[in-house]
This record gives C-alpha cells, structure tokens and sequence, in this order.
C-alpha cells in the first residue's frame, strides 16, 4: 500500500484529468473536426454518462434509482450505451436542421438533462448528488495504487479511441464525414446518405463524451448536477478543441492537456488573491479562458495544430 | 380564474422575450449570425441600469435610456473589436465567439457585482387586485414600456432611411448590396438597435424577478424559440413568437411542475423547427 502525496500526487490527478479531457475533446473532434456537427450540448452527453455508470456501479441505495453493484467495466459500456441512446433521439429530431440550429437544439438539451438531473430524485437523487462510486479494484489496491491504475486506464481509453479515430479518419468513411463538412449538397449528389452519416459520427462523439463522464464519476468518487454546468463541461472543451486545431486528433489531445494545464494555473493565480476576493475567483476563471478564446480565434483560428485549413492535398485521388 | 392570472404573467413575460427577441431576431437575419451572447447582453443591460440606479441614485426613468445606450455601446464596441473582424469567416466562428463572449460578460458582471441577486429598490409591492385577480404595477410599467417601444421600433422601421436599409438586407442581402447599401453602417444600427431593445428587455426581466448573473443565460433558449417561432429576420414575427413562448411557459404550470418551464420553450422550438421551418409568419419562400 502507497499513499500518493505532494507532487506525483498533483502529477497524477492532473494527467488523469487531463486524459478524461482529451476523450471529451477527441468525441467533440468528430462531430465538429470532422463532419461539422455543432454541439454545444457536451456537459449533457458527459452527465449522462457520469449518472449512467454511476447507477450501475455504486452499491443499492433507497435514495436513487439501482445501485446495481456490478462491475467497472459494465459501468463503462453502460455509459457510452446510455449515452449514445440519447444522441440516437436527439439526432433523430435535429440532424436534420442548419447548424446553427442543431446547435440553439443542444443547448436546449443539456438544460433539460440538467432539469432533470435535479428534480427527479427517484433517478438521480436530485441536487444532493451520488456518493461513493469507487474506483476499479480500489479495495483491492489500497488509495494510492488505484490511483495509478485509474490513471493508466484512462490514458489507454484514450489510446485506444486515439488509434480508432485516426483509422477511421484515413478509412473511406472518414473520407465521406469531411466531404459532408466541406459541401453537402456534393456529397449528397454524390449518392451519399448525408442525414445517416451525420447520425454515426453524432451517436459516435457522444459515446465517447459518455464513457469520459463514467471515468469521471469514478475519478472523484462523487457527481451531482453542479458538475455539469455548461461554463466548464462545453465551454472548456469547445476552447480545447479550438486551441489545439479542430479536425486534427492529436491537436485535440494536445489542446486538452495546454488548455487544462491553463485553467489549473489560473487556479494558482486566484489563490493568491485576498480571501474577500476568494468568491470572485471563479469568475476571474472564466473570464481569463474567454479572453483566450477570442485572441485563439483572431490569431490564429486554426489551432495549434492546424488542420481544416491545412489539408495536405496531393493529387485528386478516387476517392470513395 | 387562475387561468387568466397565468394569462397576465404570461403576457408580462412575453413581452420582456419579445423585447429580447427582436434583437436576436434582427441581428440574426442582418448579420447572419446566431448571437449566443443574447441573453447575457440583457443581463448586462439589467446591471448598468443597476449601476445608474444604485450607484449614481439616478430615477428608474433617467437610469432606464441611459442604460439603453450602455447597453448599446457594449454591442457596438464587442462588434468592432471582435465579430468585425471575424465577419470574414465562417458564420460558425462567430457563434463560436459569442458563445466565449457571454461567459466573459457574465464573469465580468460576477466580478464586479458579486455571485448574489440584486434589486433596484428593497420592499415589496402590493398587486393592485381586481375582480379576484392581482397585477403589480411594475408589471403595468412592464407592459406599457415594451408596447412604447415596439411602436417605436416600427416607426423606425417603417419610416427612416436606416430603417428600410435594415429590412432591405434583412430580406435580401445581395440585391440590397447590389443597389449600394452601406452595410457596415447598416450592422452597427442594428447592434444598436437590438441591443438597446435588450438592454431594456433585461431592465423589465430584473424589475419583475431580480437580477442575478444567469437571469440572462436563462433566458437565452425562449428567446431563440421565440426568434424562430416568428421567422428569423422577421422583427413582427419575434412579437407573436414572444407572446406565444411567454404564454405557453405561464400556462404550462398547470399541467407541468414548474421546474421544467424552459423545456416547455424548447419543445415548442424543435415543433416549429421540423413542421414550419420559416416559422408561424414566414412566408415559406427562403
């Protein structure tokens, strides 16, 4: 048995974050990089996922629906399961409209989760949250093992949808996403079923977005609805994914860990400020991220990374 | 008899939504863009009438055209330092950035004023009470006030220069380039416009509940279903749509638990979305 105190403590909770940030950036990275689908809905994808696994996983309770007991690993599939349901509704009735709509719709959505995520405490036990949602073998390891463990199991969920997104980038499949973002109506004409393809690459982002809320209620062992106000679950992974370069996997991944690494900073800075201030710092927060967006999207809106303005094109190959 | 008291809070709401969504709706067919700062735009403009009010010890009727203007100034100024020179790309940039620039106006507010609620006077006001129902006389101000305002609008619309411009491009963008409408002028009228028309929206919302940094956000999803609802673009049509999402949330609350008021405004959006996608008025032409 270990405890993980000062630095590697810090190093590790940090990665871990940063990891679940990068599966959130990299789902985003396929509905937005890659086919141009504009959800700002991602803090409801991502508590869905979160209330799924922890329902399934957590010990019975009278206060909220289940406490299944069951496996880890089953709350993880039931997450992105869950997850992906809601974005199959969802996109049942929305993909159909303009982006900007599809995008007023998502919020519209994230609300409503949000209202129900509080008032329906038979499910969820409304604002007073889910307690004690282990991590995977944490009795098994003792605190500061599974800690390590969690780390490395979020970072090879993040390889693996890493190494599954690029292929599917390369793959005929990824060819016709980007042709649907670039021109519609060509893709349309070109005998594609552009409605159908939207909807794989929608359900698709939003499992992933499900399975980093299930790594997250395991993470902090504790989730209610004030973890999924809009400021920071959308917010910060749309200025992520634009950081780092949309339409690019490894600029998502990269923008994930600079921006968090950004925002944990900001933290360290508030903290210096006065205690009479302390209330203010979250604001302070936000306000610092906003202003980095507006210069990220004057200066160089295209990422660290690049990657939908430089498209390497070598000669017109046959495509699909 | 509780069915029309619901009927006149839902009036009172539906006129501050259509105060609201007129800008959005104007901003939205000019400039073409979906302007998520909206709602917060209105908070804004609720606090710098708390600011003349509170701090200066301005009268509500002197705070109120100042804090029009503020809110004004603001639009204009975040337009020209930031949307100006986004214009050039894609719409979805835009969005993307108002989006940043609601939370840094929220937080910015939050700063200044602190996280808890606000009013412009301390004490509470009796309803005046006729026939078994009960109004406040705010929301008699209310109610005035935003009639006073759309009248004013579609003078403006109607009869200036500017006015016939911004419907002009509103219609039609490129025939009304082609016959040599300034359209840089054209957006900067309509950022002020629309934004004094919220500002004061926002003013009416803090006078009937109380200002708070999310009031704005709140509200952001009826203004858009209210927007929709009338026909983007279509400044008349955001008045029916307004009244209609007002009503229908107030009215909703006998059949519904309150808590799920704003996704009585969504649903009522996602109707009118896949059945009449140019909303109730449009023409069903574009």
């Amino acid at each position: 048995m270990i405890e993980l105190v000062g630095i590697p403590s810090i190093l590790v909770y940090f990665v871990t974050f940063a990891g679940i940030f990068g599966l959130l950036t990299l789902g985003l990275n396929l509905q937005w990089g890659s086919t141009g689908l504009f959800n700002i809905g991602i803090a409801g994808f991502f508590a869905v996922g979160a209330y799924a696994s922890a329902i399934l996983t957590t010990d019975a309770s009278e206060s909220y629906l289940g406490g299944a007991g069951l496996p880890f690993i089953v709350g993880m599939v039931g997450a992105m399961l869950v997850s992906g349901v809601v974005a199959l509704i969802i996109g049942l009735i929305t993909l159909r409209l303009r982006a900007d709509y599809l995008a007023i719709s998502t919020i519209g959505i994230a609300e409503i989760l949000r209202l129900v995520l509080k008032n329906e405490g038979w499910l969820t036990n409304g604002v007073r949250g889910i307690a004690g949602i282990d991590k995977p073998w944490a009795d098994l390891l003792g605190a500061g093992w599974a800690q390590i463990v969690f780390l490395a199991v979020v970072l090879t969920a993040l390889g693996l949808v890493y190494v599954a997104f690029e292929r599917a980038h390369r793959s005929p499949w990824g060819r016709v996403l980007r042709a649907i973002r670039e021109n519609e109506a060509t893709a349309q004409a070109s005998g594609k079923n552009v409605v159908r393809f939207r909807m794989e690459a929608f359900v698709l982002g939003s499992m992933i977005m499900g399975l980093a809320g299930g790594l997250y209620a395991h993470f902090f062992g504790f989730i209610s609805p004030e973890a999924f106000e809009p400021e920071l679950a959308t917010f910060l992974i749309w200025v992520m994914l634009i950081a780092g370069g949309s339409g690019n996997n490894r600029g998502a991944i990269l923008g994930a860990f600079v921006v968090w690494m950004i925002w944990s900073g900001t933290e360290l800075l508030t903290n210096r400020l006065p205690a009479d201030m302390a209330t203010q710092a979250g604001a302070l927060r936000l306000l610092l991220i906003g202003v980095l967006l507006q210069v990220i999207l004057l200066t160089r809106p295209e990422g660290i990374l690049g990657g939908r303005k430089r498209r390497r094109q070598p000669a017109p190959t046959p495509d699909d | 008899m509780e069915i029309v008291q619901l009927l006149i809070y839902g009036i009172v709401l539906g006129s501050i939504i259509t105060l609201g969504a007129i800008g959005l709706s104007l901003i939205y067919g000019i400039i073409r863009f979906a302007n998520f700062a909206h709602g917060d735009m209105m908070m804004a403009g609720a606090y710098i009438a708390l600011f003349f009010v509170v701090t200066v010890g301005l009268p509500m009727f002197v705070a109120f055209p100042l804090a029009m203007a503020g809110g004004a100034l603001l639009a204009v100024t975040i337009d020209q330092l930031l949307y100006r020179r986004l214009r050039r790309t894609s719409p979805v940039i835009l969005l993307i950035s108002s989006f940043g620039v609601a939370l840094v106006l929220r937080s910015l507010i939050q700063l200044i004023w602190g996280p808890s609620i606000h009013v412009y006077e301390q004490g509470i006001k009796l309803p005046i009470r006729f026939w078994g129902l009960g109004i406040k006389p705010d929301q008699l101000y209310i109610l005035g006030g935003s009639v006073a305002l759309v009248a004013a609008l579609h003078l403006f619309l109607k009869y200036t220069r500017i006015g016939k411009a911004m419907r002009a491009l509103s219609d039609n963008s490129a025939l009304a380039q082609a016959s040599g409408i300034d359209t840089e002028r054209v957006i900067i009228w309509t950022w002020v416009i629309g934004a004094s028309l919220t500002a004061a929206a926002g003013i009416f919302l803090a006078i009937d509940t109380q200002l708070h940094p999310v009031m704005g956000w709140r509200l952001l999803l009826p203004l858009f279903a209210a927007a929709i609802l009338g026909g983007i673009g279509k400044p008349y049509g955001a008045i029916a749509g307004g009244m209609a999402i007002g009503i229908a949330q107030e009215m909703s609350t006998l059949v519904i638990t309150p808590a799920y008021k704003p996704a009585v405004a969504f649903a009522l959006m996602v109707i009118i979305l896949l059945v009449r996608p140019a909303g109730l008025l449009g023409g069903g032409t574009k």
